[in-house]
């Protein structure tokens, strides 16, 4: 672009085959070139395979309790020591790696079951089914997610099912807005206004126009929505108002530790890592992806 | 712009309104009372004799009504966790700890998190760079709590310099604040770099350093006051969750706060008090969300209020 303007235009290559370039297969070739992205792939693979194959990795089942062998410091029978109970932390730290991914799984599903018809709702019809959409939105933004998720819990009871569901009931905030947000403004591109003159139907420009360019700030939003409902789910059990003790729940753990932290390291040290490394390979995976699907940061 | 406000204060009450019913509707769908013989061991005459006197046997709407005719005279009521005090009296004694320790750590946080952001943009791609970015990746990803753990057992278990956990003294601060800063800190150095790396790319800086400017002079008086603006959106929603007091926080270095009777007063149908903890909470986030709209217009004559804006 600096070159000398003097120098003749370069002459394009005669009959060059244009390779066929897609949304994704861009995306996916940005994604490639982004280190911090592929460590976060690596972390939630790596979480992805545990909670797959967890029943043949973890050396004992998560709830085999042995009071003899209790609060055992890490060992070559214990990898990562024993709890107050006898119980085998190693294998309680895989078998919890399904139980976050089932946390931030089910919350996602249920806030953009929730979140996906409300948005395209308040976006597409607009006027007073937005206004109502959106006042509902300012509603459940002046009460913290956590405190409304400990009332639906105390309401409908804990355990693993009621938590997904409370954290799913007020994690569609985001889900809604983004796509609100992304429909008005797509509503007025000109490509839009092209459809509706040739005839499209309002219905077919939603779905074939509308929609489909809405979906990568959509795909974003779950990646980044993920690790804040294993983050929730964590606290939640943390203060013993989430998952029930025999199920292996790090934040469970982490909470269970609290006592016996000042002498027994270790019960604190392997689920605060657990947390922290899948919460940092979701958070890589999500900004990775965030990149590249945004065309506007093109270098 | 006194009309805009009008209408914000007004919209701000009637959210509260919708709230406030909603919470209550929320709360008493909760199975169990608060005078249950898991929690207070009564005769059934005596548990009658509570539910009359905290107006309980009442009808719903009948109770809503009371309570917010009470409310709006400033009797939020006796909290049943401790009757011996009132709700307003629980609150004056115990808000004042969380929000100091969430006043120090804004104080710690942001100024720590701009001056870090404003050497990473300066000095691009250098250490301090690399060692901003990554901080602000680990304090945006890890969990406040988990954080709180790793320096219990680093600082009070490994090597033994401060305790671990209690209230009152000035060491007490350390660790709370450090974990709970470390978040905001991250989003204060990360925005501002992005702000000020953006800022720097601007018509109004190549004509600064053009008449010739110093590049500090650009720096301070051009590039750092635009660049603060975004920075107001991302740190305003913050604030309120720091100042009513973050519940892990207090739960792990035993703070005497507000935060642990968000927990007890669902736990123990605490009716009262969950009305009132949550409408607190509620106030103070549409206020603060109010005053950043505010202080936008102050520090950026670009932006206009009273213009629709969607």
């Amino acid at each position: 672009m600096s070159s000398s303007a003097l120098s003749p235009l370069p002459i394009p290559a005669p009959a060059a085959q244009p390779r066929q370039r897609t949304l994704l297969g861009d995306a996916a070739r940005r994604f490639a070139r982004n280190r911090m992205a592929l460590i976060g792939l690596f972390l939630v693979g790596l979480l992805l395979f545990i909670a797959l194959f967890v029943d043949f990795l973890a050396p004992y089942p998560y709830d085999a309790a042995d009071p003899v062998q209790a609060l055992q410091f890490p060992s070559a029978q214990h990898w990562m020591g024993t709890d107050e109970v006898g119980r085998d932390v190693y294998s309680r730290i895989l078998y919890g790696a399904r139980i976050s991914l089932a946390v931030g799984l089910g919350v996602t599903a249920i806030a953009l079951l929730i979140g996906v018809p409300l948005g395209l709702a308040a976006g597409l019809l607009g006027g007073p089914v937005d206004f109502v959409i959106m006042r509902l939105v300012e509603v459940f933004t002046a009460v913290p997610a956590l405190l409304l998720a400990l009332l639906l819990i105390s309401v409908f009871g804990g355990g693993l099912g009621n938590v997904i569901l409370a954290l799913g009931v007020v994690a569609w905030l985001d889900a809604c807005r983004l796509l609100r947000a992304q429909l008005l403004s797509l509503r007025e591109r000109d490509f839009v206004l092209a459809a509706r003159t040739v005839g499209v139907s309002n219905l077919r420009i939603a779905l074939r126009h509308l929609l489909p360019n809405a979906l990568a700030p959509l795909i974003v939003a779950i990646s980044i929505g993920i690790p804040v409902a294993i983050f929730a789910e964590a606290g939640l059990s943390f203060l013993g108002l989430g998952v029930n003790d025999p199920i292996p729940s790090w934040g469970k753990m982490v909470g269970n530790a609290m006592s016996y932290m000042r002498v027994y390291w270790y019960l604190g040290v392997y689920p605060t890592l657990a947390i922290a490394l899948t919460m940092l390979g979701f958070t890589f995976l999500g900004d990775g992806l965030r990149d590249a699907f945004d065309t506007s940061a093109e270098q | 712009m006194a009309r805009y406000l009008a209408g914000r204060l007004a919209g701000i009450v009637i959210v509260l309104l919708i709230v406030s019913v909603v919470i209550f509707l929320l709360m008493h769908a909760i199975p169990g009372g608060p005078f249950d013989e898991d929690k207070v061991p009564l005769s059934p005459a005596a548990k009658a004799n509570y539910l009359a006197k905290y107006g309980l046997d009442k009808p719903l709407p009948e109770q809503y009504l009371r309570y917010m005719g009470n409310a709006l005279r400033g009797d939020f009521g006796i909290p049943f966790q401790s009757p011996t005090e009132t709700v307003s009296g629980l609150i004056a004694r115990t808000w004042p700890v969380s929000a100091s320790l969430g006043f120090v750590t804004l104080l710690v946080a942001l100024p720590l998190g701009f001056l870090l952001g404003v050497l990473a943009a300066v000095r691009q791609n250098s250490w301090v760079d690399y060692l901003t970015s990554s901080t602000a990746t680990l304090g945006l990803t890890v969990p406040n709590f988990v954080v709180a753990i790793w320096l219990v057992l680093l600082f009070a278990v490994q090597f033994r310099v401060l305790p671990t956990g209690g209230w009152g003294e000035w060491y007490h601060y350390i660790m709370p604040v450090t974990a709970l800063a470390l978040a905001p800190l991250a989003l204060t150095a990360r925005y501002t770099r992005i702000s000020i790396l953006e800022v720097s790319r601007a018509d109004f800086i190549r004509t600064a350093r053009a008449k010739g400017l110093s590049s500090p002079q650009i720096l301070w008086r051009h590039t750092l006051r635009n660049a603060m603006i975004p920075l107001l959106t991302v740190l305003g929603p913050q604030i309120p969750s720091l100042i009513t007091g973050t519940i892990f926080i207090e739960s792990i270095f035993r703070v005497p706060g507000l935060g642990k009777f968000f927990v007890t007063s669902i736990l123990r149908r605490d009716y009262p008090m969950i009305m009132a903890l949550l409408l607190l909470v509620a106030v103070v986030w549409s206020l603060v969300y109010l005053i950043t709209d505010i202080l936008y217009v102050l520090v950026d004559p670009r932006v206009r209020l009273d213009k629709k804006n969607s």
